[in-house]
């Protein structure tokens, strides 16, 4: 049983410093699409790390929502915030005028 | 990566200063907790027969701390109103899904509905529930949009903020319901437990889902008429 | 055991290092994934933390309400990327304006 612990120690320590790596590249990633993958790809292991800690209910809300959802907005996020950037104001004026409107 | 000139390097040198502090400070404070906690594992486990659910943490979430879910329901509705009051829904670029994309959704998104409902059921007695079913279905909504389906004109107004409030209207109509009969609000009596946590997690789940892919849509929907 | 050690280290670290990145980039999106990855770490310390039950059966309390934190997180972020979005129609880029 002592070699399975070992094991078991030395997978957590690999994941825990994998988790602690990805999380720097992906925010200081000089690219955002990559640093946005590559936070898809920190959840996923996240999830995997919930599993090692039991924690199996918190394992699929991750994968879904914080890996899936989470890195699907970013991107949806990434993409309009790139595509704004080339109008500017008229695009504004016409978002103010339906916030500011009769509701 | 250099991140901007607005910081000078003292200023960042003093940052990772602190931070180590901090994270010194932190480890300290992990390194003298007790190496034994039970928390509430035992009552948990005491009152598990008496709360209908079979699997402890469903439990938790939808009896014993039923009140803790019934407000992020709200909180989640909260979050889609401040994200609808900024602004309607961005236009959706004009181009065709790719073949990819449209066979694959094809595929996915009824096993993604048939999952929701398997994870929705299974909470009870396996790792599961609401939230993991509501994900699923949020998953497979996402798919859709991203094929360029939109919702249909006639069910953009009522039916589809009546389906957004589904889950927290359920869960305080059963609370209220329950006060009509002498308990407390959220106080399930034993026998009628389950399915009172079933009937509150599938409103939940649906309005989990829906909301997620609004969320995800990121605005208001036009509508014709004011 | 010496899994709920090494999983509460990892997320005190994973919290500093957003943090470090929360106050240092500018960009809003990074800001974001800043404050997600600072919540992932806390996430990971109250879990890791809920493992040190004597019966080897961790306490469900703590995984409940990380699941309810994680579902507040993803509505916070969609929120953000919105005022995001708004504040870079409104100035032209996706960075807070410099105090003058």
């Amino acid at each position: 049983m002592e070699a399975l612990s070992l094991l078991q120690f030395t997978f957590d320590t690999v994941l825990g410093v994998t988790l602690l790596w990805l999380a720097w590249r992906a925010l200081a990633s000089e690219n955002l699409f990559k640093g946005i993958v590559l936070f898809i790809a920190f959840g996923l292991l996240m999830a995997l790390a919930w599993v090692r800690l039991d924690a199996l209910d918190v394992a699929l809300a991750e994968a879904a929502i914080g890996a899936g959802l989470t890195g699907a907005l970013l991107l949806v996020a990434l993409t309009r915030l790139d595509s704004k950037q080339v109008t500017d104001k008229a695009d504004n004026k016409i978002d103010e005028a339906e916030v500011d409107g009769p509701r | 990566m250099d991140p901007d000139n607005n910081n000078s390097t003292l200023f960042r040198y003093l940052l990772i200063a602190v931070l180590i502090t901090m994270t010194a400070g932190l480890v300290y404070a992990l390194l003298s907790l007790p190496l034994l906690a039970s928390g509430l594992s035992f009552q948990v486990t005491q009152n598990l027969q008496l709360s209908g659910v079979e699997n402890p943490v469903t439990a938790v979430l939808l009896n014993f701390r039923a009140y803790d879910t019934f407000l992020e329901m709200g909180v989640l509705l909260l979050a889609l109103l401040a994200v609808w009051s900024l602004g309607t829904l961005p236009k959706q670029r004009e181009t065709a899904p790719g073949e990819v994309l449209n066979s694959l959704s094809g595929l996915l998104i009824p096993i993604l509905v048939l999952m929701a409902s398997y994870l929705l059921w299974v909470g009870a007695s396996a790792p599961g529930g609401a939230f993991q079913a509501g994900s699923v279905l949020a998953a497979a909504g996402v798919l859709l949009i991203l094929t360029g389906w939109q919702l249909n004109e006639k069910l953009q107004g009522l039916p589809l903020r009546f389906a957004l409030v589904a889950g927290l209207s359920i869960f305080m109509a059963v609370g209220v319901v329950l006060m009509l009969f002498g308990r407390r609000f959220l106080e399930y009596p034993p026998s009628v437990a389950a399915a009172l946590i079933l009937l509150i997690e599938a409103a939940a789940t649906v309005s989990i889902g829906i909301t997620l892919v609004a969320l995800f849509s990121g605005g208001r929907p036009e509508s014709e008429q004011q | 055991m010496s899994a709920v050690f090494v999983y509460s280290l990892v997320g005190i670290g994973l919290f500093n290092l957003g943090l470090y990145a929360l106050i240092i980039y500018p960009h809003l999106l990074r800001k974001i994934l800043a404050v997600n990855i600072m919540g992932s770490g806390v996430f990971l310390v109250l879990v890791a933390l809920a493992g040190r039950t004597a019966s080897g059966v961790p306490d469900p309390v703590p995984h409940a309400m990380v699941i309810t934190g994680i579902v507040v997180a993803v509505s916070a972020t969609a929120l953000a990327l919105v005022l995001m979005l708004r504040v870079s129609a409104a100035t032209g880029q996706p960075e807070l304006p410099e105090e003058k």
